[in-house]
């Protein structure tokens, strides 16, 4: 097993992606709220997006794998509730790789999603909501009324 | 032993799960995709509700209990859900309307709970509450859509207000377990007529009597339909005992 190392541990759970956006890595989203670790245990906390997110046993599975992958042993994945988790905690890197990925980024201006959040695909303002509850339980269903293109909005959390 | 905070968190467990299964039978036959894909969401959040207050009552009771236990091999008589969850979908007004009664309570009961002394409970709850925000807004909008619509959809919300206004009362009514953990239902009670008043009033629906309210649900006495339920969710789990995939 290799020395066990903060900054190592960081590089490999960057490659851990969230199965349903799987542009976002788990650290993107905020979803790592800490390590703890000594000589022969790991232990990451995570929190989970929604409350019913059905992803959240597939990533606690991800990050066991890819430790185990990468020699370390001993893990477990302890998910935390509180503090609630919130889009605030989303990286700027991440929010790029949302809207190159065409899902417009949680925007504080749109806390209750409506008309009017920016097209990923054509950057116009003129949009409209579909519907509140999108593919999943964080995105809402909007379409662009200039290049007509549906898209998802990852809600304010 | 915490025996009242364990009826209490199965109660908030059951309800959520009851729900979800109702709303998930929504599934492949919502009025029109979008919609379809919002009440199966909710189910969704209702499911994960489930899971959280199962998964710490589990802890509770003891360490060969699983979430999976308590959702899967209790009775009927051992459920503690409100009635409303377990009554049929209806049609698409009556299901909103039982969605919009339950999340006007639930989001004001989570507003209480988030603060409360259990701080297990309380971070439940104040996740959850995030969700319920949808909920509530989603399920006002289509009340007052369908209320103040065609003369056909807002009959069907009076139809739907005759058939889901007597298991309102059982929110307020409070069961022993409830008693023990202090949840002011006098307020709480207040709020909800609030909120249910200034949506009915846009919807142009009437505000419902006070009339005889049916009870029983919270400590296991079920109208006929939660049997039916469960026969249909618990079947694997009866049927092939541990199964896993």
């Amino acid at each position: 097993m290799p020395v066990i190392d903060k900054q190592n541990i960081l590089a490999i759970l960057q490659e851990v992606c969230d199965p349903e956006v799987p542009v976002l890595s788990i650290l993107d989203l905020g979803l790592v709220r800490d390590i703890k670790f000594n000589t022969d245990n790991i232990d990451i906390i995570i929190t989970p997006t929604y409350t019913g997110c059905p992803a959240m046993d597939m990533i606690a599975m991800n990050i066991k794998w890819a430790l185990i992958e990468n020699g370390y042993k001993n893990i477990t994945v302890t998910s935390v509730l509180s503090p609630a988790w919130t889009t605030d905690w989303m990286t700027e890197d991440g929010k790029r790789k949302l809207k190159e990925y065409g899902i417009a980024a949680p925007d504080k201006k749109f806390q209750i999603p409506k008309d009017g959040i920016e097209c990923p695909q054509c950057h116009s303002a003129n949009t409209r909501l579909v519907s509140e509850f999108g593919s999943t339980a964080c995105k809402a269903l909007c379409q662009c009324n200039d290049c007509k293109e549906p898209f998802d909005y990852f809600k304010c959390h | 032993m915490h025996t009242y905070l364990t009826n209490y968190l199965l109660h908030l467990a059951d309800t959520a799960l009851i729900l979800s299964q109702r709303n998930s039978e929504w599934c492949g036959h919502g009025p029109i995709l979008e919609q379809d894909i919002a009440i199966t969401n909710i189910s969704l959040d209702l499911l994960g509700q489930s899971r959280n207050f199962y998964q710490y009552a589990a802890t509770l009771v003891g360490p060969d209990t699983t979430e999976d236990a308590l959702a899967y091999l209790r009775t009927e008589r051992e459920y503690k859900n409100h009635l409303l969850a377990e009554q049929p979908n209806g049609d698409w007004a009556q299901t909103v309307l039982r969605q919009f009664f339950f999340s006007a309570y639930q989001y004001l009961l989570y507003e209480k709970l988030q603060s409360g002394p259990d701080e297990q409970l309380a971070a439940i709850a104040a996740k959850a509450l995030k969700e319920v925000t949808y909920h509530l807004r989603w399920s006002s909008e289509w009340v007052i859509r369908l209320g103040d619509g065609t003369e056909e959809s807002h009959q069907r919300m009076l139809k739907a207000i005759d058939e889901l206004w007597r298991y309102t009362g059982e929110f307020f009514m409070a069961a022993d377990y409830e008693k023990e953990m202090a949840v002011d239902m006098a307020s709480l009670k207040a709020a909800w007529m609030k909120k249910l008043i200034a949506v009915f009033e846009e919807a142009t629906l009437p505000i419902p009597e006070n009339t005889f309210m049916q009870t029983g649900g919270k400590t296991g006495i079920h109208t006929e339909y939660l049997g039916f339920i469960l026969a249909e969710m618990q079947y694997l789990q009866r049927t092939y005992p541990g199964a896993a995939w």
